[in-house]
């Protein structure tokens, strides 16, 4: 059913660090190995040796430059499904096969009774929706269902595969809806942030903003939730950023 | 965002399809045309046989077409469901109304309403998959859905106005009706574009990666060296001046030539007549797939701030 859930008993997701992660594509070459054999079997490629390779990744490390001359740094900003409270990619599946979990939060396509219309990823701010064009359904990240419940493995790899690869320990997983878990106290310590949140999808997935050089502004203490439905919380707080470099 | 051929010709088949069912059934009841079984033939062969062209196309849109029956089940969320929903409802009244036009030459009143009204409320559906997505801007806008009914009655009324040329039951109003949709069509077209054009482009690279108060964000190291679904489907994107000419091509093909060729049939000559109506026809095909071709070119994706868009 694409109704969403009113609420979930857990908000699984994940918190990336944009300070530590190094950019090494660790975490996107595992969660194609581990989903290309997985819950999105077969996670295709087009092209792979020709001139034009392409294919389904569910995670996608950019690197991006910000800020200028000696105050500019490299920021490696890993991509995925940020596994949205209210993301429209759920509502506007024509079949139901695009879900959330009550359980959990997770938010997963259902191969079976996809139809491959692409509508989702239109619907979907984060581009983090990619089509299979020769399975012809919609692959996106299902946070390793597969693998975190998955009781024969050890208790240290029930983790996404993207978690366990990280060698920087930037990434982590857990449930952001429990305030006591290691990534919701994680989350508090340094001031995470959700991408977009004037978009209002509420994403679960949280990112770490990178850390503070002795030169530079601190980050800025960031809307909560709550503010954040207002909207205009925001608005002010980039105007006062915006007004506080250009000093 | 990626211009695909299927839903072009899905949106502007069905849409004058839906149109021309419209102006059949009303028609009908306010007696501008005859119930006479072989325009019926022709008429309704024309519409449905649109519709129909249409409809099959979107399936070919999909990646496992033979799946598409699931489509009809998620109408309390999803526009795309319920306009899967409509378009075949509408084929009940549709074919009942086009049968007994046919078969007896009768006309029940109530019945072609209702044919016309779900016609409608399928274009409106149509518009609402594209009108009701936030991350694209150019579609996200108060004109997109009203547009796919203007463009949808005015292409039926076009055809209508051709069907009674060819049938000698020809009038003034039918012309009329048809030129008075073309320009409403056109005004809204043009106050889409301006609406586009001028609108405030919300979101940036900053808010997009939470990393403005840094300073500005641009794009170093790609993720990947070749374009992927994303850039693909969300990332085509025209030159301002290949849409400028593409707009004027569009105004004159789908609006101005059709309103000239619809005024060379109001001259008493059966020639002036069939042949006006004829080539309204043809320019307007052509213009409307112009136009909707450029509906999607134009429409750009949030999602593109991650790949070097500085604002959507």
């Amino acid at each position: 059913m694409t109704a969403l859930p009113a609420t979930t008993a857990k908000k699984l997701g994940l918190v990336i660090d944009l300070d530590t992660c190094v950019g090494c594509q660790a975490c996107a070459t595992s969660c194609k190995e581990w989903n290309t054999q997985g819950y999105s079997a077969p996670l295709t490629d087009q092209d792979p040796y020709g001139a034009d390779p392409h294919g389904a990744w569910l995670n996608r490390v950019h690197g991006f430059e910000v800020g200028e001359g000696d105050k500019g740094r490299t920021v490696h900003f890993p991509r995925s499904c940020l596994h949205c409270e209210t993301p429209d990619c759920v509502t506007v599946c024509p079949t139901g096969a695009s879900y959330k979990r009550a359980e959990d939060g997770i938010v997963l396509v259902n191969p079976d009774t996809c139809i491959g219309c692409k509508l989702c990823s239109w619907a979907c701010a984060y581009g983090a929706r990619e089509y299979d064009y020769d399975d012809g359904v919609m692959k996106k990240c299902t946070l390793c269902v597969d693998r975190i419940y998955n009781e024969t493995f050890a208790p240290e790899d029930r983790v996404p595969a993207c978690v366990r690869a990280c060698p920087t320990g930037a990434r982590h997983f857990g449930d952001i809806g429990d305030p006591n878990s290691a990534v919701s106290q994680l989350v508090a310590e340094r001031g995470g942030f959700d991408l977009l949140p004037e978009f209002g999808y509420k994403p679960v997935n949280k990112y770490l903003p990178p850390r503070q050089r002795r030169d530079e502004v601190p980050p800025p203490v960031r809307a909560t939730e709550k503010e954040v439905a207002t909207g205009a919380a925001v608005e002010k707080l980039f105007a006062w950023v915006d007004r506080v470099m250009s000093r | 965002m990626h211009p695909a051929y299927s839903v072009i010709l899905f949106t502007t088949a069905s849409g004058a399809g839906y149109g021309l069912l419209v102006w059949l059934a009303l028609g009908a009841v306010v007696g501008l045309v005859p119930v006479e079984r072989w325009l019926g033939i022709v008429g309704f062969g024309a519409a449905l046989g649109l519709i129909t062209a249409g409809l099959l196309s979107s399936t070919a849109h999909l990646g496992r077409p033979e799946r598409a029956w699931r489509a009809f089940s998620q109408w309390r969320t999803s526009w795309l469901s319920r306009e899967g929903v409509l378009a075949v409802a509408t084929y009940i009244p549709a074919g009942l109304l086009a049968l007994l036009w046919v078969l007896y030459e009768r006309l029940v009143t109530p019945l072609a309403l209702l044919a016309a009204l779900c016609a409608v409320a399928t274009l409106y559906t149509t518009g609402m998959i594209y009108a009701s997505l936030r991350t694209i801007r150019h579609w996200y806008q108060p004109l997109t859905a009203p547009l796919y009914i203007v463009l949808g009655l005015a292409s039926g009324a076009v055809l209508f106005n051709a069907l009674l040329h060819l049938f000698g039951q020809a009038s003034a109003f039918p012309a009329w009706l048809a030129m008075a949709l073309l320009a409403l069509g056109a005004m809204l077209k043009v106050s889409y574009w301006q609406g586009i054009d001028t609108g405030e482009k919300r979101y940036t690279a900053e808010m997009a990666t939470g990393l403005g108060y840094l300073g500005k964000v641009r794009p170093l190291e790609p993720p990947h060296t070749q374009p992927n679904f994303v850039m693909r489907e969300m990332g085509y994107t025209i030159a301002r001046k290949h849409a400028d000419k593409l707009r004027t091509l569009v105004l004159v093909l789908a609006f101005a030539a059709p309103i000239a060729a619809l005024l060379l049939t109001l001259i008493p000559a059966p020639v002036a007549g069939i042949a006006g109506s004829v080539l309204a026809v043809l320019a307007m095909a052509v213009g409307l797939v112009v136009e909707r071709w450029l509906f999607f070119a134009e429409a750009e994706h949030v999602s593109m701030l991650y790949y070097g868009a500085e604002a959507a």
